[in-house]
């Protein structure tokens, strides 16, 4: 179904979401906010530039956005699927607890804080680009790639990953030489196994935005973890 | 060297010519302070485990037990008084960030002690509330600032989402988690029944106690456990969490010792890993961040919810109130310093934010001035005790009140102020099923039943008194209230006059 947002209120534009069919391709999206808020069963192609808290709460829609995107992108994201194929802004994925973010370009300041998984959900983030700081803070679940495709001399990350980090996983492709990981997280490069186990997201990700594999699997990875999911624990004195 | 040991608070009195060694106390003690020696043939008690809450006493058949303060003090002194003293040494052994429970036991103001109410005599009649109708219904959310006709004439009746409150009380936050699965289902099936609400604070919703969906405010803090479509769309209302009145400016942190079975399942968050919601929402750094949440939740939930945005009562309330309100929220609950928590800094707790009495006479004020009021519903809580509390908070400008604290005892809490070590001995504040069904849901909403039928009536004759049937017709109608022993500032911020005056 095609749908033009030019002029359309977001409000407007999420309640033909929501009443319409379950195919949609919108054009001339101009900075219209929370777009699929809350929506399962629909995919969405987006041209233009989609305004924050794109599919927040998203809850198994699929979301294509053929540009940029702007803040808080699958903001507390339950499944389903946002692929971006430019650069995305602020706090993606906040407390995310399924599906995957796709980005082709790169994210801004604090991408997949406080991701978290649980049981048979793993959210996925890839960021094609480089990361901004507060990468993955309090990251409880999931995991997080950084691959710094084509980033000239831009740093793959900002300052402070994983700070506070209790749960899931990070890598980052490429040296990290000069990154500096707080205490309570255990960076290690990664083996085979850990390689093996990302593998199959990794394909997928290279398929939909045209990364070669093995051009992107020619380069060292380093894998984060937390030291424990109790980082806290020695803090308190009762009173 | 300093030594560890502190002598124990309380000290164990049992009558023995009154102990039948039946062993109850030990039995019901999760601390494990009485033992039964079948050498000596008696109970022995080991107080240094007793935190004072009475399950034992409570429970002695022969009422041989008796729990007092121990008298063995240090030397007295008004500048290094004992708690000051233990707390030094508490730190010295451990390191530790001191970590209390419940609201603060420190003598902080409380001003409803200092407000009085008004009533009629002689020259406006007073209304019996036994023979004459008397409205204590209240709705919350935003109200239309225009009367506005459609072509015919006709009144539009546009209104924005609210909540319908039989009475203007609702039980406040407390999550799963830090309150036990029964405790939740009493104070569920008690707003049912008496037409108000309960709220899930931070820890989700139990997928036992959907079906109370329609007397459910769902929470979303800024660790988002438990939030998705499901559950934002089973509650009638939706609160952002920015701030609590215990520990304003500081997250949540629940061990992952307490994230265990449905616990875990309802945060859905692994069980042992810790639930740790920061202080702040890493993505609200500004009323325009805040209206972004707040928007993303109404889109979320097809506007059809009202939206309610809590903060903790801080030195710029009004301003950031006003703020609020202009988020695009539908209701902004206030928490004053005296609220509890199932666990705070104590430091935080004892010494941060500002009393709900004056931070609700600045909002009210301050919103009215603005003209702002009626976009907004006003909401309460920190320490409300009594329905005179209540009838006071009104009269100051609130819709309605937040118990917590209130609700826990009467489910049996003794304020023992130990809930953050996981061994409520009252069922409460413990995950542990056999201290859990110690606490029987049936009798928990019953008691909370009565607690709020009686403190209707007591509502009820006190507008009575006042001469007022509604209780709309009370809200910030300030000149029902007078102060006593307070201070001009006191009295000017308040907005009410002096007894006598
Ligand atoms: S902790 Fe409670 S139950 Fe145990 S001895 Fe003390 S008062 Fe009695
Ligand atoms: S809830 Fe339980 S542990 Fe907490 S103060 Fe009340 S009786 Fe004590």
């Amino acid at each position: 179904m095609e749908l033009n947002a030019k002029n359309l209120e977001f409000r407007e534009l999420n309640r033909q979401l929501r009443q319409g069919g379950s195919v949609f391709h919108i054009t001339g999206c101009c900075g219209q906010r929370f777009i699929a808020a809350g929506m399962d069963g629909k995919t969405i192609t987006i041209e233009g530039i989609p305004g924050n808290a794109l599919g927040a709460y998203l809850n198994g829609a699929s979301i294509e956005v053929l540009a940029n995107a702007q803040d808080a992108v699958g903001d507390t994201m339950n499944d389903g699927q946002i692929l971006i194929h430019g650069n995305i802004g602020d706090a993606a994925g906040y407390a995310m607890r399924g599906g995957r973010i796709y980005v082709k370009g790169s994210a801004g300041y604090r991408a997949g804080i406080h991701m978290k998984q649980y049981r048979d959900k793993v959210p996925v983030m890839i960021i094609g680009g480089v990361a901004g700081s507060f990468l993955g803070e309090y990251q409880a679940g999931g995991l997080i790639l950084v691959l710094g495709m084509n980033r000239g001399g831009a740093p793959l990350v900002g300052e402070f990953p994983c700070t506070g980090m209790h749960g899931g996983k990070m890598l980052l492709r490429g040296d990290v030489t000069g990154i500096r990981f707080p205490r309570g997280v255990c960076p290690r490069p990664a083996g085979e196994a850990d390689l093996a186990e990302i593998l199959p997201e990794l394909e997928r990700y290279c398929g939909l935005f045209g990364y070669d594999r093995n051009q992107v699997l020619d380069a060292p990875f380093t894998l984060i973890t937390p030291d424990s999911g109790n980082p806290y624990r020695q803090m308190y004195a009762a009173n | 060297m300093g030594i560890d040991y502190i002598y124990p608070e309380f000290e164990v009195i049992r009558n023995e010519s009154r102990c039948v060694t039946c062993q109850v106390c030990q039995r019901q003690c999760a601390n494990e302070v009485h033992r039964y020696d079948p050498d000596l043939g008696r109970m022995l008690s080991d107080e240094t485990k007793c935190v004072g809450c009475h399950r034992c006493v409570s429970l002695c058949p022969t009422h041989a037990l008796k729990i007092v303060k121990n008298d063995c003090a240090f030397r007295e002194n008004a500048n290094w008084q004992t708690g000051a003293i233990k707390e030094i040494y508490k730190q010295a052994s451990s390191g530790g960030v001191l970590l209390s429970s419940m609201g603060s036991p420190a003598p902080l103001s409380v001003y409803w002690d200092k407000l009085l109410l008004n009533a009629s005599q002689v020259t406006n009649p007073s209304i019996d509330p036994l023979r004459e109708p008397m409205e204590t219904r209240v709705y919350l959310g935003k109200k239309p600032g225009l009367v506005d006709r459609d072509d015919k004439g006709n009144l539009t009746y546009a209104l924005e989402p609210q909540l319908e409150l039989s009475m203007p009380v609702m039980f406040s936050a407390m999550s799963y988690g830090s309150i036990s699965y029964n405790a939740h289902k009493s104070l569920a099936m008690a707003a049912q029944k008496l037409g108000i609400f309960y709220n899930t604070g931070e820890g989700g919703l139990h997928e036992d106690f959907y079906c109370y969906g329609g007397n459910t405010i769902v929470q979303v803090a800024s660790g988002r456990f438990g939030v998705y479509k499901d559950y934002l769309d089973a509650g009638a209302a939706v609160e952002i969490k920015m701030g609590q009145g215990a520990k304003p400016g500081i997250g949540g942190h629940l061990p992952g010792a307490k994230i265990v079975g449905d616990v875990s399942r309802t945060r859905m968050i692994p069980e042992g890993s810790d639930a740790i919601s920061p202080a702040p929402h890493h993505d609200i750094y500004s009323i325009e961040d805040l209206r972004q949440l707040v928007y993303s939740l109404k889109e979320a939930t097809e506007y059809k919810k009202p939206v309610i945005v809590k903060v903790a009562a801080v030195h710029n309330i009004a301003a950031i109130a006003s703020g609020v309100a202009r988020s695009g929220a539908d209701i902004i609950a206030i928490d004053g310093f005296r609220g509890g928590t199932g666990a705070a800094p104590t430091r935080i707790r004892d010494n941060v934010g500002i009393p709900i009495e004056l931070a609700l006479a600045a909002v009210d004020q301050r919103l009215r001035e603005e003209g702002i009021r009626s976009q907004v519903s006003l909401v309460v809580g920190g320490s409300i005790r009594s329905a005179s509390d209540v009838v006071k908070a009104v009269a100051l400008g609130a819709d309605a009140c937040y118990i917590a604290t209130g609700a826990l005892l009467a489910l049996g809490c003794h304020l023992c102020r130990t809930c953050h070590t996981g061994r409520c001995n009252w069922g409460i504040a413990t995950q542990r099923p056999d201290l859990v069904k110690r606490l029987n849901p049936e009798v928990g909403c019953q008691r909370l039943v009565n607690l709020l039928t009686a403190w209707n009536h007591e509502i009820k004759e006190l507008m009575g008194g006042m001469g007022i049937n509604s209780i709309e017709a009370l809200r910030g109608n300030r000149l029902m209230l007078r102060g006593v022993g307070l201070t001009e500032t006191e009295l000017r911020i308040l907005g009410v006059a002096h007894a006598g005056e």
